[in-house]
């Protein structure tokens, strides 16, 4: 099965991010990693493999130059070739998911198409279903369990509250790991040698048919939020603390 | 003034939360309010629903949730009724059936938005998990938005009784086809949506000692959660995690017990109304952040806290 795995590049979950001119942020002192979703998207693409005889997987990234890290990253992790959709462009959900689609429709035989259920830098949620409506695929999303025989795939999803949602659904499909699917692996020595083999092929945002000027979507502004005034530790034992916040939850924040 | 749809989210039949707080949005600024509702009688909701014009009852066949049937369904209706804005909760299945949706429609989504100016067709939602606000304006067509639970004040429902005016199902293929639903073996207060949550973080050190938190949830009727750390060592299941890689949740009050406020927990809970710490490190970060801490063993302030609170609700 040709299977798809689509990662995006994402500042470190560690990094402080600060707005540079109402628009984008200031990209100075920030670390990029692989989104942590991809991660498990990556993870299952590779099992899949494992389990399917004479598969590949081929990892699909749009993004500007330094994009290119992330999918070595994913090459090192164990996947068999790389795509980069060059782009700086701010383009919105919509755009993103033509481009990769774009790319994946190219291959007449794609199989099962991984993807994260969010990326933590737009936090927009709606990329995979978005591009399994461009593909004309069904497609399950907060995926908590995977598994597929090559011709059907049948997953459990969270659907609050603790209750799981079993989808099946024909490959080609889409579907969006959250966390909790598996442990993604980490790159071996060797794999990251022979990722630095691999050539990631390029194709030109324009070829894709995407287009930023035709945004569903725009932003507007990019601020900071208020931050919270620092709180107050309730002093004394327990069970005086205890009765002293007891007393502040009711009366001085109403919130029981 | 613009035709606002709301997409009305029933839980096995009752009127959830957010329902409310999607009504109160849309009632404010005169506008045009169409609610859609996917039941085969919306005679019991209508009380909810005063000061809405129209109830958009759609029924015919099996109206068990399939995405498929559901995204088509909506986008008909947004077409017939030339609806303008279509808001739903972001919860597990506005998740779900919106971005479905908006492919379907080919129309613009906004996720879990804090604030929406519906004329203007703008809102205000967290980026980079919640480190950034960003402001979105959804271009042409029906503008979609889902909006984050427990962020708009309710406000009683008032005014004329709707009219109602029946949708068909679309009964078509499902090639996402949902099979089964698995209920928790215990019924589980849905993070997201809860008003009260209760955590606990490595330091529970078994996931027998849960049940300290379990008790003092049940006197609050609140959730349960928990950090990553609990998770990973098997403390607590995947679905209880909340910050970045788990749930971003919204409550009044989060009582974070034995955590150590990583920022990636504290981006998961940071919009909480007010937050409590309990944790014996007087150093820990999760101090700087909370509005009211304790310092202490847990093991011994949770049980006294239960109490405590069991007294003063009476
Ligand atoms: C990519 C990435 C994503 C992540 N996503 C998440 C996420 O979604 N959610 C999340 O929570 N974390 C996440 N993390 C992990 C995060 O960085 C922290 O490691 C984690 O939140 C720590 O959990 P903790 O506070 O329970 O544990 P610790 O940091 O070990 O803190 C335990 C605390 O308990 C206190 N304590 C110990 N015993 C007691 C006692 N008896 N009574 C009272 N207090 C006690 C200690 O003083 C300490 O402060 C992520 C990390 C990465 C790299
Ligand atoms: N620029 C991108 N390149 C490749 N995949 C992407 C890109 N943006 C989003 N995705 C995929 O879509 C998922 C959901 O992203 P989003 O809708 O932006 O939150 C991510 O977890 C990725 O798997």
């Amino acid at each position: 099965m040709n299977i798809y795995v689509c990662i995006k590049q994402v500042p470190d979950t560690e990094a402080s991010i600060m707005v540079k001119d109402g628009k984008s942020i200031n990209e100075a002192s920030v670390k990029w990693i692989v989104s942590p979703y991809d991660e498990y998207a990556v993870e299952e693409a590779l099992k899949l493999r494992e389990k399917l005889a004479g598969s590949r997987v081929t990892a699909v990234c749009l993004g500007p130059e330094r994009a290119q890290n992330a999918l070595r990253t994913v090459l090192a992790m164990g996947a068999d070739a790389a795509v980069q959709v060059e782009s700086a462009a701010a383009l919105d959900s919509w755009n993103t998911a033509r481009a990769l689609a774009h790319v994946i429709r190219a291959d007449k035989e794609f199989g099962v198409v991984f993807l994260g259920r969010q990326a933590i830098d737009g936090d927009a949620s709606q990329v995979h279903l978005l591009l399994a409506g461009e593909l004309g695929v069904p497609a399950a999303t907060n995926v908590l369990a995977f598994a597929c025989d090559g011709k059907t795939a049948r997953v459990e999803r969270e659907v609050g509250g603790g209750a799981r949602e079993v989808i099946e659904m024909a490959v080609p499909c889409v579907m969006a790991a959250a966390k909790g699917l598996n442990t993604p692996r980490y790159a071996s020595m060797m794999g990251i040698m022979k990722a630095k083999k691999i050539e990631i092929r390029k194709v030109p945002l324009a070829e894709t048919g995407a287009d930023e000027a035709q945004n569903r979507v725009r932003l507007l502004k990019l601020s900071s939020p208020a931050e919270k005034p620092q709180g107050q530790v309730i002093p004394g034992e327990p069970a005086d603390a205890v009765r002293e916040l007891v007393r502040r939850l009711r009366e001085e924040a109403k919130v029981l | 003034m613009a035709k606002i749809g709301i997409y009305i989210e029933l839980d096995k039949g009752t009127f959830k939360k957010s329902n409310r707080e999607l009504l109160s949005l849309a009632r404010q600024g005169g506008h045009e309010v169409c609610a859609v509702v996917f039941c085969a009688d919306a005679a019991p909701y209508l009380d909810e629903l005063k000061g809405v014009r129209t109830v958009i009852q759609v029924s015919g066949g099996d109206l068990a949730y399939q995405p498929d049937r559901y995204a088509r369904t909506l986008a008909a209706v947004i077409a017939e009724h030339r609806l303008e804005v279509l808001l739903g909760a972001c919860s597990a299945q506005g998740k779900d059936l919106f971005p479905r949706l908006a492919a379907k429609a080919g129309a613009g989504l906004v996720n879990d938005c804090l604030a929406v100016d519906l004329a203007a067709r703008k809102a205000v939602k967290p980026v980079y998990s919640g480190k950034l606000l960003a402001e979105y304006q959804v271009e042409g067509g029906c503008a979609l938005f889902t909006v984050r639970p427990n962020v708009i004040p309710v406000q009683p429902a008032a005014g004329a009784p709707p009219e109602v005016r029946p949708a068909a199902m679309d009964n078509g293929d499902t090639p996402t086809r949902v099979v089964e639903v698995i209920q928790a073996a215990s019924l589980k207060v849905d993070l997201t949506e809860a008003e009260i949550i209760v955590s606990g973080g490595r330091a529970m050190k078994a996931k027998e000692n849960f049940a300290v938190l379990e008790d003092l949830a049940q006197v609050l009727g609140a959730g349960v959660g928990a950090s990553r750390a609990a998770v990973d060592a098997g403390f607590a299941t995947s679905d209880m995690q909340v910050g970045q890689t788990g749930k971003v949740v919204n409550p009044k009050l989060y009582i974070a017990c034995g955590i150590s406020g990583a920022i990636q927990h504290f981006v998961g809970m940071k919009t909480s109304k007010v937050i409590v710490a309990i944790n014996k490190d007087p150093e820990a970060p999760i101090f700087k952040k909370a509005d009211y801490g304790i310092v202490g063993d847990l093991f011994a302030v949770v049980p006294l806290l239960k109490e405590e609170i069991k007294k003063a609700l009476g």
